[in-house]
């Protein structure tokens, strides 16, 4: 039995879609369906949830890298068959769960984790939770950036805050190796993005095989491309783009079109941190992240500036916002030019936002702070 | 031994939070692959540039989606890695897995690929790194015949959707999130495996407006559970509350020493509505004025609770910026229930309306919200047989500049300049 090549649509099932969830439920979730009543979180990384049959479900939550082989995958297997029924879960931010049905089971819980070596316990409540993030060099065709790396890198520096619970709230940090964001940072608290910085170059050699010139010329959002007659390493005239530098954002639209348009560049690429974004609907209403820092070169293996540079932003907003106050909130309520000053952040031109609808982020009162800013 | 030195990777080996490096040595062991894997990243971080060819069109047949291809551009060097493709595999709602069925997977990915995966990708599905082309079909057979899993979505369909794990262990679910997902994906098998629309349209499932997918800033379409009669009190709660008894915000602030819980600090008065107060020692709620932002649930989870009548609130348009700039997702309609017994039919009847437009109007890579800002939102809301109401907009238009129809002006657009000039010489 299995696949014949011979034979490909013997047999062959399709649109089956996913498996059903239900049957995957640990025998408390099961019984305590819709029947939770609240939850706390008893240490950093271990939430109790009561049900009102008097059920009480304890979760441990662990750190996982998200790029994780199948043994990794196997020693979490072991602990939840040893500890927790056989069942496990992931979490929307790439941590895995495992859950019993009674605090006496806990602690071994817990030590296993510990025993492992790989398995911090923490994420919770009032701290920095594992950070979703993208494939970067390791697996994707646009990346200014690594993902995995930066991420491991930013984490050992974090650590202490995945493991406690002592900021004003919880800090949701980000990444995206490019700016098609497949990680979503644009509404992080925190955002690591990857940018390039050089307009793309031109493979007059390949452009005409691989390219459909009309798509790569409609794909540029500001009109950046044009059709040009291009010189290839013959010597030939052939039919191709020309890219008018002073228009190009680097976004890597055309190359996602077109491969013959690379822009990549050791030197042009580099990490933009942007702040102040959050999802939920708490308090305030969501929000877009801020770009605060347009750039810091690729340094790996351990990125040590953007490391520092998150680090900064996140032990300022620690010492200085309010209980319950997100990063974004913060910012708001002292104001962004105090932001820049209390965070030690050089402020530039490429924080004014001149793209679309720029004019909605630009200062249109008198009411300002008196800062260092202004001289 | 290893086959590639990887003097720069090996500095990721230390440190408290866990190693990718470390895991992937252990699997090189015994997947030769992965040493090309470390071998080509360490080249990557030695030139600062990936090292991974732009795209390649692979797939099992009659599918659209599911496997995205990848080559390496040094194939010399890495031979392991120079085929390289993703499959993407449909993960069960809220990715609970029983260990039987992962060890399954586990077992087919170290036989028919490079053993590693990502635990989970942005999108939601299960992610399988790494495999040849040659392998696809197998790996389909398997996953469908063997493992019962199904693969997700990619490419100009819809995306497999994703939903926070709502009732199974969270008091704040408005529904059922994930019969929800679940629902939602087998009844569009054929929009999720088979492209169709002009980009990818993603649809996301929340319990409440916490948000914990962040349906409203990664979706097209975003279900945020809602609420529309009155947050239940349990006002002995709230009493320990202000005595102490109980931590607030479930102990999530346990790390600092915050003070006493002060509900008119940490409640009332961050209310963004200004709709709380005490009445002796009563929590009064004026709930006309609540915007079910959750703050208060949030901070006394044993106090107060979502009101009985749920359902959700429906959002469109959320992406990120390419190409036209990053959206959240806009409010579109205030409140349906979201009932498992009619099989979410209010539901479907709104993304089947969305995605004829779309069809038919939507440019080629313009995502949904693109088009919306492109024709306006009140016509978005004309297609969509929705009356403006105000919660439509944060504030009024301040610009005059308002596009009249023909049909709106008494008597109509269309006027004799003969007429005209009749009494109004040039
Ligand atoms: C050829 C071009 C592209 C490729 C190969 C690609 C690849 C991917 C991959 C591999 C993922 C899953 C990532 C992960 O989970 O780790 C992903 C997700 C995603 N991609 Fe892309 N992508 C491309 C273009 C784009 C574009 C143009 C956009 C934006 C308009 C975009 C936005 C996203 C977003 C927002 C997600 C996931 C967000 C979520 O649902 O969590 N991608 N893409
Ligand atoms: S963010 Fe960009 S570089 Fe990163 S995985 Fe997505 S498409 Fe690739
Ligand atoms: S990188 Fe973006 S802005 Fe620059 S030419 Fe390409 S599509 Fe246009
Ligand atoms: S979105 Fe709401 S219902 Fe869903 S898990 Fe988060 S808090 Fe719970
Ligand atoms: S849910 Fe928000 S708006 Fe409503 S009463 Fe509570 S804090 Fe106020």
């Amino acid at each position: 039995m299995g696949y014949d090549p011979e034979n490909p649509m013997k047999d062959r099932i399709t649109d089956i879609g996913p498996q059903h969830y239900a049957q995957y439920f640990p025998p408390v979730i099961k019984k305590n369906f819709g029947k939770w009543l609240y939850h706390e979180i008893i240490q950093p990384g271990v939430l109790k949830h009561v049900s009102e049959t008097g059920d009480e479900c304890y979760t441990v939550r662990v750190g996982c890298a998200r790029l994780i082989s199948v043994m990794m995958i196997r020693d979490y297997c072991d602990i939840a068959d040893k500890h927790a029924d056989g069942v496990m879960r992931y979490t929307t931010r790439n941590n895995v769960e495992f859950m019993v049905d009674s605090a006496a089971k806990v602690k071994p819980l817990l030590d296993a984790c510990a025993k492992h070596g790989s398995m911090p316990v923490g994420g919770t409540g009032a701290g920095v939770t594992n950070i979703v993030h993208t494939q970067g060099w390791v697996h994707c065709h646009t990346p200014a950036t690594d993902a995995s790396g930066v991420v491991k890198a930013v984490m050992d520096e974090l650590f202490d805050y995945f493991t406690s619970m002592k900021l004003p709230a919880q800090v949701r940090v980000a990444l995206a190796c490019c700016l098609n964001m497949c990680g979503a940072v644009h509404c992080s608290d925190i955002a690591i993005l990857g940018v390039h910085r050089k307009p793309p170059m031109i493979d007059h050699d390949t452009i005409t095989a691989v390219c459909e010139l009309p798509l790569a010329i409609s794909a540029c959002p500001l009109g950046a491309v044009k059709p040009a007659k291009g010189i290839n390493s013959k010597g030939e005239e052939v039919k191709s783009v020309a890219v008018n530098n002073d228009r190009c954002m680097f976004c890597g639209n055309c190359y996602t079109m077109c491969p013959a348009m690379p822009l990549a560049d050791p030197d042009g690429d580099g990490i933009a941190i942007l702040v102040g974004g959050k999802i939920s609907n708490s308090r305030s209403t969501p929000k877009f992240s801020k770009m605060v820092i347009p750039f810091l070169p690729n340094t790996p293996p351990r990125w040590p500036e953007t490391v520092a540079a998150v680090k900064n932003i996140l032990e300022t907003y620690a010492k200085d916002a309010k209980k319950y106050e997100r990063v974004g909130e913060w910012a708001e309520r002292i104001g962004w030019e105090k932001f820049f000053e209390k965070c030690n952040i050089p402020f530039t031109d490429k924080s004014i936002d001149d793209y679309r609808l720029a004019y909605d982020t630009w200062r249109t009162t008198t009411q300002f702070k008196y800062t260092s800013h202004i001289k | 031994m290893p086959k590639h030195d990887t003097p720069l990777l090996d500095q990721l080996e230390s440190g408290p939070w866990p190693s990718f490096v470390t895991d992937l040595k252990r699997m090189a062991k015994k997947k030769d692959q992965c040493w090309d894997i470390l071998g080509q990243l360490e080249l990557s971080f030695k030139d600062k540039i990936t090292h991974w060819k732009h795209g390649g069109i692979v797939g099992v047949f009659g599918y659209g989606g599911g496997v995205i291809g990848r080559y390496s551009d040094s194939p010399a060097k890495f031979p392991g890695v120079a085929h390289f493709h993703t499959v993407r595999l449909n993960q069960p709602s809220s990715k609970y897995y029983s260990t039987e069925i992962l060890r399954k997977i586990c077992d087919m990915w170290e036989k028919r690929g490079s053993g590693m995966t990502n635990m989970h990708g942005s999108t939601g599905d299960l992610v399988l790194l790494g495999t040849t082309t040659d392998q696809l079909e197998p790996i389909f057979w398997d996953a469908t015949h063997e493992l019962k899993m199904d693969l997700g979505g990619s490419g100009g369909n819809l995306r497999t959707p994703s939903c926070c794990l709502g009732k199974s262990r969270c008091e704040w679910a408005c529904y059922d999130t994930q019969a929800a997902c679940h629902n939602i994906t087998m009844t569009y098998q054929d929009e999720l495996h088979r492209p169709a629309f002009p980009y990818k349209f993603k649809t996301k499932f929340s319990g409440c407006p916490n948000d914990c997918v962040a349906a409203i800033a990664r979706s097209d379409m975003a279900v945020i559970g809602n609420w529309r009669d009155s947050i239940r009190i349990d006002q002995a709660a709230v009493k320990s509350y202000m005595k102490g008894d109980f931590p607030s915000n479930g102990g999530a602030h346990a790390g600092r020493d915050w003070g006493p819980f002060d509900i008119q600090k940490e409640v009332i008065d961050l209310c963004p509505t200004g709709c709380m107060w005490m009445e002796g020692d009563k929590l009064k709620i004026d709930n006309s004025e609540c915007t079910r932002c959750m703050h208060c649930i949030n901070v006394m989870p044993r106090a107060l609770r979502p009101g009985k009548d749920q359902g959700a609130t429906i959002l469109f348009g959320a992406k990120a910026p390419i190409l036209d700039g990053a959206q959240i997702a806009t409010m579109v309609v205030p409140f349906i229930k979201m009932d498992l017994e009619n099989e979410f039919a209010e539901y479907k009847e709104i993304i089947e309306k969305a995605w004829d437009w779309w069809m038919e109007h939507g440019k080629n890579r313009e995502r949904i919200g693109e088009s919306i800002q492109r024709i306006g939102l009140p016509a978005f809301l004309a297609i969509m047989e929705i009356t403006p109401i105000p919660q439509h907009i944060r504030e009024p238009r301040s610009n005059p500049y308002v596009f009249w129809k023909d049909e709106e002006v008494e008597g109509g657009f269309e006027r004799s300049v003969a007429e005209f000039r009749k009494k109004h010489k040039m």
